[in-house]
């Protein structure tokens, strides 16, 4: 070999083992740097889960009725392997299948997509789970129709019926809680990110079905396969049983739910009768000695079944529609409302703060002038000189303009030095700017328009109000409304007597749930606890093994003495006796003690008529050993005493056992010593069998 | 008395034992790649086959059958004269190109995954003259360009001119099946057996660029099939179709990179089990190293093969006749490119080609020629030793 042939084997070599690095470099990068990348690839190209979903648990009340159970519905659905194998993409049988059930084409055509298949924006309706699994496109299927597709499976190629376990709400009694118990539904891709779920799952969306979730939802039975590239399985990795979700037993009472929303729907109805708008109420009663919820009904409601049936857009909007009073909302804890004279309750701890004797008495004129603005008492009639009980069971209202404004003069009017501001103080004592607490989602906070709410209120809206030429619309550039916003721009973090005077009778810029508005009379009437309101007393296991119990927690003290309780106790009941729920309570056989409301409404309706009053009914009751409080409202409902007092006593004579002005002590609610404090034993027979029998595939 | 001894050492070399006189190295490493290349043959069809209701056991008896052909072939080319071999050279290289012709003859050869390639035989054999090609081409331009008629270090033009045209019949004959992996080897064949002869440079810079432009007129002319450009994009982007080639070959990445340092352990690939990469028994065999055996194991192949291919560099260098050195660097360039191009393909290094891997793939001709090359090898061992 020649020198020349020597160096270009040398070269040729060193060519030849510098490829072989780069292979082993290679190889390195992909088995060890990125292996657990490709392991995890790998992964989800041979395996497949094969999901049983678990029975979710049941929602019951206090004596275990069910609220919220299971049955079994006939599911028709789509296998899109199948269907997408068809030389027409199953158009065929899917336009005969959409005629036999009585669907329109395009929706079953979309439902059966996946979601990644469609452009943003044309999603609706689509299939949020795996192509491996069968989509529903009927939930609850006739039963013939499902038998003749089962039978005669060649004439629908890729479709298939199954049993499929279907969230069920019985409305045992006529109850409907839809607002408290909320409702199921698949999950989104949210939920999936999670990877707490799989695909396939159903969880709580709203109320205690979404509270209460991980209990409920139990954990589906899991079995892993391996296939092959023609999707045979190979073998089995994984194997798990599904595990049924956990019971949850709830203070409501099936019946006094039922009761409590009858005479919430009657309250409205009547109020409409009468010519009001009244777009919506409120309903709760509460057990003040432990804070547990025993009804709570949200007026106008819907069908909690809706959602398992399969929701039509048409449905869905009508959820939220304006003109149907937006039934989704649930008013009792999302619902904010001035209180008016219901909170005159509170009025009364501040004026004893302050130093005015609840056994004198006042002066009730038709009018009080605050500066240059004259505060009228209801309907402008004078009531004379009354004893401070007399004033609350009529609900004067000038007493506390003249007492509201002498203590804001006291506290140094638009200078104020020290001030010492009774009333903001009690109301923050019942904690009306915080949220109740409630075990349900979503809960709207109270405000109190304090000096510090004031000023920020005026930080956020000063940039508006001091460029207000540039900034508001053409029509709102009258003289009085540019002057308005002059005023506060300079001045407006300042508390004026008018918002003082106008707090003192829950007017003005006061606003708190009706569930609040419960729990302040609740602590009322149990002489000074604040409790958090409760629904769920425990969590039980389907072999009746109690899981978790809750217990009423405390929240604080209503900041009134004995003196103070003892005498709103009775002015609130002489609101029943001789006040402006006399009336409406007359005959009634069970002494109860509480306070109307009539709060005004500033602002339009979207057609533009002018807001009606807000009707307040808030009590306890018996009045001599306080053991439940009452609260209805309903919004534009008009007059506290002729809407909302009449829907309360209907619903004391369900707990009491009162038909007309008889009480009858066996057809009370509750034994003596009050709602159950024992947990119920759900039966053996409320145990739903599984009817998953037919398990679905995800990736 | 050294003439003596030199006839003993002979003696002995030809008569003691068939091995001996073997290069230890190169034969124990072909022996190890054997053995698992059987062992992988059998992993990635066993499963399958006995899913599907088969014999799991018929890839496995082929192979080892195959095996044994290749190893007698190797011991025959070793124990061979080699002045026999240069005369039988003209032979093999007619047949070769006999073999080449009759595959492009409809109803002889069978086209699979769109080349025509083989030559069917009765009992569901096959034959894959291009295989057998190469080792003709390789010891066909040895012969012409280490035989000269004059006394210069460099081949003449004539000589060069002779030895393309012996390249250049069979490899136009395989660009019509069209086998674009094989002629890419034996084109980087053909270029390092030039550049080694001691031809003058401008040979093998002038070849690389036919080669070149050769490639890209093909691919314009439509000699190239479609699938072979679909094969090439998706070797750029590997998702552009992920039905065909860029599923292969994602599986292929996804299935070696699943390995992991020390692999699933033989047998137990979910991966090769389950079939995902197509051809995982030929083309694809390292997948099935890449995820039972992991970054070891496969390392551990790559070391072997390399082992080899030093071995060769080796034998070369001793080599005292420019025959013999000419023959290893063809058989050296031919593994290695071909294991490079395979294992390139595999990890994704190099755009997809149907080659199959060297002693581990599954396939009689390949088998057989590379244990040919393997005996070349041997053979201009034993006669230069030291």
């Amino acid at each position: 070999m020649n020198q020349r042939s020597r160096l270009t084997l040398l070269v040729f070599q060193i060519f030849i083992i510098s490829l072989f690095l780069a292979l082993i470099g290679r190889l390195f990068y992909l088995q060890v740097a990125a292996g657990p990348k490709y392991k995890d690839a790998a992964l989800s190209i041979q395996s497949r889960d094969v999901v049983t979903l678990a029975n979710r648990g049941l929602i019951v009340d206090d004596y275990g009725v069910p609220l919220a159970s299971n049955r079994v519905g006939l599911a028709v659905t789509v296998n899109r392997i199948k269907i997408d194998q068809q030389p027409d993409k199953g158009v065929a049988v899917l336009t005969k299948i959409a005629r036999m059930l009585d669907l329109k084409y395009e929706d079953v055509w979309q439902e059966t997509r996946l979601c990644g298949e469609l452009p943003v924006g044309q999603r609706t309706g689509c299939w949020k789970g795996s192509r491996y699994q069968p989509i529903p496109i009927i939930r609850d299927a006739d039963p013939n129709i499902a038998l003749q597709i089962v039978e005669r499976s060649t004439d629908y190629p890729g479709i298939d019926a199954t049993p499929l376990s279907m969230r069920s709400y019985p409305e045992i009694d006529g109850v409907n809680a839809a607002h408290v118990l909320g409702y199921t539904g698949s999950l989104t891709e949210e939920d999936l990110a999670t990877g707490k779920f799989y695909r396939s799952e159903t969880i709580g969306k709203a109320g205690l079905e979404l509270q209460y979730d991980e209990y409920l939802r139990g954990v589906p039975g899991i079995k892993t396969v391996i296939v092959d590239r023609k999707e045979a399985v190979t073998r089995t990795s994984q194997n798990t049983k599904p595990m049924s979700g956990n019971h949850l037993i709830t203070s409501l009472d099936v019946r006094l739910q039922a009761s409590a929303e009858a005479a919430l729907k009657d309250a409205v109805l009547r109020a409409k009768a009468s010519g009001y708008r009244a777009d919506g109420g409120s309903a709760i009663v509460m057990d003040i000695k432990t804070g547990r919820i025993l009804a709570l009904a949200s007026y106008p409601t819907y069908d909690p079944n809706q959602w398992e049936r399969g929701l039509t857009a048409s449905q869905a909007k009508a959820l939220f529609s304006e003109k149907n009073g937006v039934p989704a909302l649930n008013r009792p804890l999302q619902g904010l409302y001035a209180p008016a004279s219901t909170f005159k309750a509170l009025s009364v701890i501040a004026a004893k703060d302050a130093g005015y004797s609840l056994s004198a008495s006042y002066d009730c004129p038709a009018y009080v002038d605050v500066g240059t603005r004259r505060f009228k008492n209801y309907e402008s009639k004078a009531a004379g000189r009354l004893s401070m009980k007399k004033a609350i069971a009529i609900s004067c209202d000038t007493i506390w303009y003249t007492i509201a404004y002498r203590e804001w003069l006291k506290d140094g009017g638009l200078k104020p030095v020290d001030p010492k501001d009774y009333f903001f103080n009690v109301a923050n004592g019942f904690q009306i700017s915080k949220k109740t607490g409630i075990d349900l989602p979503a809960e709207s906070a109270g405000r109190v328009p304090d000096r510090a709410w004031k000023q920020r209120n005026w930080e956020s809206t000063k940039d508006f109000y001091c460029n207000y030429k540039e900034r508001a619309e053409k029509k709102a550039l009258t003289p009085f409304l540019i002057q308005l916003a002059r005023e506060n721009c300079i001045d407006g973090m300042k508390l004026r007597a008018g918002d003082a005077v106008n707090f003192a009778i829950g007017q003005g810029d006061t606003v708190l749930t009706p569930l609040k508005m419960a729990q302040m009379y609740a602590a009322i009437g149990n002489r000074g606890t604040i409790w958090q309101p409760t629904i769920a007393k425990a969590i039980v296991t389907t072999e009746g093994r109690i899981l978790k119990e809750f217990t009423p927690q405390v929240l604080g003290t209503i900041p009134a003495d004995k003196e103070t309780l003892d005498f709103l106790h009775a002015a609130l009941h002489e609101v029943t006796i001789s006040g402006t729920a006399a009336g409406v309570f007359s005959g009634f056989p069970v002494p109860v003690s509480g306070k109307t409301g009539t709060a005004e409404v500033f602002g339009r309706n979207s057609d533009g008529s002018k807001k009606d009053n807000t009707s307040w009914f808030a009590s306890f009751g018996p009045t001599n050993n306080p053991r439940y409080a009452v609260v209805m409202m309903v919004s534009q409902g008009g007059f506290g005493a002729s809407t909302s007092a009449v829907g309360v006593r209907r619903i004391y004579s369900t707990i009491f056992g009162v038909t007309g002005n008889k009480l009858d002590p066996a057809k009370a609610l509750f034994p003596s010593s009050g709602p159950p404090t024992k947990l119920p034993i759900i039966s053996p027979a409320t145990k739903p069998k599984n009817p998953n029998e037919s398990a679905t595939v995800t990736r | 008395m050294s003439m003596i001894n030199d006839r003993i050492r002979l003696y002995r070399r030809s008569r003691t034992s068939p091995f001996s006189g073997f290069d230890p190295v190169l034969l124990i490493s072909v022996l190890i790649l054997l053995v698992v290349g059987t062992l992988l043959v059998y992993s990635a069809t066993r499963q399958w086959y006995a899913a599907n209701g088969l014999d799991p056991q018929y890839y496995l008896k082929r192979h080892v059958i195959n095996v044994f052909i290749g190893c007698a072939l190797a011991w025959g080319v070793t124990v061979i004269d080699y002045r026999l071999l240069r005369a039988y050279t003209p032979i093999v290289w007619g047949v070769g190109v006999l073999g080449l012709l009759a595959v492009l003859i409809p109803g002889l050869g069978s086209e699979i995954n769109g080349a025509k390639a083989w030559i069917s035989l009765p009992g569901g054999f096959q034959i894959q003259p291009a295989e057998l090609a190469k080792i003709s081409i390789i010891v066909g331009m040895s012969m012409l360009l280490a035989e000269r008629d004059h006394s210069s270090d460099e081949p003449s033009t004539r000589e060069i001119l002779q030895a393309l045209v012996v390249a250049g019949v069979p490899v136009l004959l395989i660009l019509a099946q069209p086998d674009m992996g094989t002629v890419f080897i034996i084109s980087a064949v053909v270029v390092t057996i030039i550049a080694a002869s001691g031809a003058p440079m401008r040979w093998a810079v002038a070849l690389l660029l036919i080669a070149v432009v050769g490639g890209l007129v093909a691919t314009k002319a439509g000699v190239i099939n479609d699938y072979q450009i679909k094969r090439l994009q998706s070797f750029v982007d590997p998702n552009a179709d992920s039905t065909g080639a860029g599923y292969q070959l994602r599986q292929a990445r996804i299935t070696v990179g699943s390995g992991g340092l020390i692999g699933t352990g033989l047998f137990n690939g979910p991966q090769t089990n389950g079939r995902f990469v197509p051809e995982q028994q030929t083309d694809f065999i390292f997948t099935v190293a890449g995820e039972e055996l992991g970054f070891v194991g496969s390392a551990g192949i790559l070391l072997a093969l390399l082992l080899i291919l030093i071995r060769g560099f080796a034998i070369a260098r001793k080599s005292t006749d420019p025959f013999g050195t000419l023959v290893c660097i063809g058989v050296i360039a031919w593994f290695s490119f071909q294991i490079f191009e395979n294992i390139g393909m595999t990890l994704g290094l190099m755009p997809m080609t149907g080659v199959p891997l060297p002693f581990l793939s599954y396939g009689g001709s390949s088998m057989f020629a590379n244990m040919i090359g393997i005996g070349l090898l041997q053979n201009i061992h034993t006669r230069h030793r030291g």
